[in-house]
């Protein structure tokens, strides 16, 4: 399914990518692509709604940049608008100016809460807080013992007694008072928002303890309930912010960004596997592609917007036409390219290369050399090859401190690109990223 | 009496199929069909499955919306189950497969009640020995509600303690052994792998053990649950899903696509944390309350 998802969006984006102009029926066509996409990935239906309006209001008459091609500016609007759906930054965990820091955990049944506190309080003992671990679960099984093992094995601090949950979190913050933790972490039962029961002993807690942050933990893998789920649970507690769990698997959280888009509320933690270090702080711009499982076109965007040369670029292209391309054209691309950042970062921002390539040796120093190949040359070799005959050929070897042999694939390549580039010119430029680097 | 399986069904239904209520006495036309589609999705049935059910709408707009409606639903939770547990060997193994948190421990706990109830013998074994507790949460419900309890340490291989359930279970005559397993994500290879070895060994304990392997689905997962049927099937090969926390204001929706495309039998649905709080998952009632006006 995951696959499919991705599939789908990017053939949705293929589409418009690499289109010269797009008029309002591409961009309706590409728009219901992206709405199923979104379903799919548990957005919620009245969201999703809104979400396609906006974007598609932004993306027919949009002036667009020279910088590249309008496909892909569709797509940066639609991250642009995701990005700002899931909150503009990264939120930190709120402070109480007077310790101890009381953290709330609130959510459905098997949620992840448990899990979640022992992570949190990992994550802030590694920055040097102190924090406390409660128990505060007297509904569920040996809800109590789970987290007393948890705490045990991670050697956090940890407190419980046999009073009802409120009293337990009342004597957890004397207790942390006393002891001079300066973080304490409630880990409540899970409940049904409509259990008024179980919910009216959420709000006897939070009235008692008056928490600095009450989290809702949301399950990646909710379907379109979670926002009512967390409206309910927002209207009767307040919560401050929410933090996702079991984002290692596949699930898309669609759920979450619907939970942030209606109830303004921050994503603030990801649980994103088994370990009690898998915990990430919350960054919008990163969930965004995750939710597209598209890698992250946006920043290779930006990188291609901030360092590509688009002047030069031009030229490059009025040359291709011409056929007049040569090594000096192409020292230029490379330094470009390079000025992009190391190859391998970069090859992960490519929608549906990213996972592909992991642990793949990718060779960072080829360019490197392929510079220095090209440096060696004079000005004349540059502009034609065909000259590099045996003697030059050892010359720029040892100029560049590489091989004969070296020389002779770089000369091949070239030669096959310059054949490539001709075959390109006669099936004219449509479909050709404009002023795109190649 | 009032059926419990309906009553929990109650709650998952309100507010949203009785917003299209009033439009069931009209004929199927745009405005219908739209609000019917936002209904379907919200109630996770996914984008795809909804078209299809919307296009069978339209093929009958002058029929009742709201009788093809329920008939396109029964159709595809309606799954005849090749195996039956009631005719089953002696003991009868099931082992519970799931992701973290999606009510495998209570599931099992519920069913051990109800066979219990029935007068039948049942051992839980809890091969859960990854999660902090498991064993102790497990073994709390084999003393409520008096079923043979199977364990071993923390860390320790879980199947073997699969194993050891097993035999205990030929060996005592008992009806049911009930496998609890660890909570995985479908997309962890390594754990994934220990299921089947936990299937293999149950079946050196026992020939044709386990007999059923159940997919324990949160009922207010997404278009994920795609993921985790495709996957944990390929792993263990399921025979059938219970259908966790229904009392909630989820749908349970997914399983109409699930239960089709998979031709997976829902076999339970759970409903609350108290011990009866199980039920027999019955697609005819389920269609009704799904759809109900």
């Amino acid at each position: 399914m995951f696959e499919q998802l991705t599939e789908r969006l990017e053939l949705v984006f293929k589409k418009i990518t690499g289109r010269g102009l797009l008029n309002e029926k591409d961009v309706k066509e590409a728009m219901k692509g992206i709405r199923i996409a979104l379903l799919e990935a548990d957005v919620n239906y009245r969201v999703v709604r809104q979400f396609i309006a906006d974007v598609e209001k932004r993306a027919v008459g949009q002036d667009l940049t020279k910088s590249v091609s309008p496909g892909q500016q569709v797509v940066k609007i639609f991250n642009d608008e995701l990005v700002s759906l899931l909150g503009d930054k990264h939120c930190p965990l709120v402070e109480s100016p007077q310790p101890p820091t009381v953290v709330m955990m609130v959510g459905l049944h098997g949620s992840g809460k448990t899990t979640l506190s022992g992570k949190l309080a990992k994550l802030f003992r590694n920055r040097g807080k102190h924090p406390l671990l409660v128990a505060a679960d007297i509904h569920r099984p040996a809800a109590k013992k789970q987290l007393e093992i948890l705490a045990k094995s991670i050697d956090m601090p940890f407190y419980t007694n046999d009073l009802n949950a409120r009293d337990i979190c009342h004597e957890a913050i004397k207790h942390a008072k006393e002891k001079l933790y300066d973080l304490v972490i409630l880990d409540t039962a899970g409940r049904l928002q409509i259990d008024d029961e179980l919910m009216a002993e959420l709000i006897d807690i939070k009235r008692k303890v008056k928490p600095s942050e009450v989290l809702f933990v949301a399950d990646a893998m909710t379907g379109q309930e979670a926002v009512n789920v967390a409206s309910t649970f927002n209207e009767k507690i307040g919560i401050t912010g929410v933090a996702l769990t079991k984002l290692d698997g596949d699930a898309r959280g669609g759920a979450a960004l619907s939970i942030k888009a209606v109830l303004k509320v921050p994503i603030k933690f990801v649980g994103v596997g088994e370990k009690l270090d898998a915990i990430e702080e919350f960054h919008p711009e990163r969930m965004a592609s995750r939710i597209l499982g598209m890698g992250d076109i946006v920043t290779l965007v930006e990188k291609a917007q901030k360092t590509v040369d688009f002047e030069k670029a031009k030229k490059l292209e009025k040359k291709l036409r011409k056929q007049e391309f040569t090594f000096e054209d192409f020292l230029d691309q490379l330094k470009q390219v390079k000025k992009m950042g190391p190859l391998e970062s970069l090859l992960e921002l490519i929608p549906g290369v990213g996972g592909k390539l992991k642990g793949l040796p990718i060779d960072d120093k080829a360019l490197l050399r392929i510079e220095a190949i090209i440096n060696s040359m004079t000005k004349q070799e540059r502009r034609n090859p065909s000259i590099i005959n045996g003697s030059r050929r050892k010359r720029i070897a040892r100029g560049s401190g590489t091989s004969v042999q070296d020389i002779n694939v770089l000369l091949k390549q070239f030669a096959q690109m310059q054949k490539m580039v001709k075959k390109f010119s006669k099936l004219s430029f449509k479909g050709f990223p404009q002023g795109f680097p190649i | 009496m009032m059926n419990r399986f309906v009553e929990g069904l109650a709650k998952t239904r309100n507010g949203i199929f009785g917003r299209i209520g009033g439009l069931f006495n009209k004929k199927i036309d745009e405005e219908f069909l739209e609000i019917l589609e936002e209904n379907l999705i919200l109630a996770d049935v996914g984008p795809g499955p909804t078209a299809s059910i919307i296009n069978v709408l339209k093929e009958n707009r002058d029929d009742n919306p709201f009788e093809v409606l329920k008939e396109e639903i029964y159709k595809r939770v309606n799954v005849v189950s090749p195996k039956d547990v009631s005719r089953e060997p002696k003991p009868s193994v099931i082992m519970f497969v799931g992701v973290n948190g999606s009510g495998k421990t209570t599931s099992i706990g519920k069913l051990a009640a109800r066979f219990i109830n029935e007068g039948k013998d049942v051992i839980l074994a809890a091969a859960d020995t990854f999660r902090a507790a498991a064993t102790e949460q497990l073994g709390l419900w084999a003393e409520k509600v008096g079923a043979q309890f199977i364990k071993s340490v923390t860390g320790a291989d879980p199947a073997a303690v699969a194993f050891d359930a097993i035999k205990a279970g030929v060996a005592k005559g008992a009806d049911y052994v009930l496998i609890d397993t660890a909570g995985r994500l479908q997309t962890r290879v390594n754990l994934m792998e220990e299921l089947k070895k936990i299937k293999r060994v149950a079946n050196k304990a026992m020939a044709g053990a386990p007999h059923e392997v159940w997919l324990v689905l949160d009922a207010s997962i997404g278009q994920n649950s795609f993921s985790q049927v495709e996957l944990f099937n390929r792993t263990v090969g399921l025979t059938g899903l219970i259908l966790a926390k229904l009392d909630g204001t989820s749908k349970g929706g997914a399983v109409v696509a699930i239960s089709d495309k998979y031709e997976l039998p829902v076999k339970y649905v759970g409903l609350g944390e108290n011990t009866r709080d199980i039920e027999v998952f019955e697609p005819r009632k389920f269609a009704e309350a799904f759809v109900k006006k």
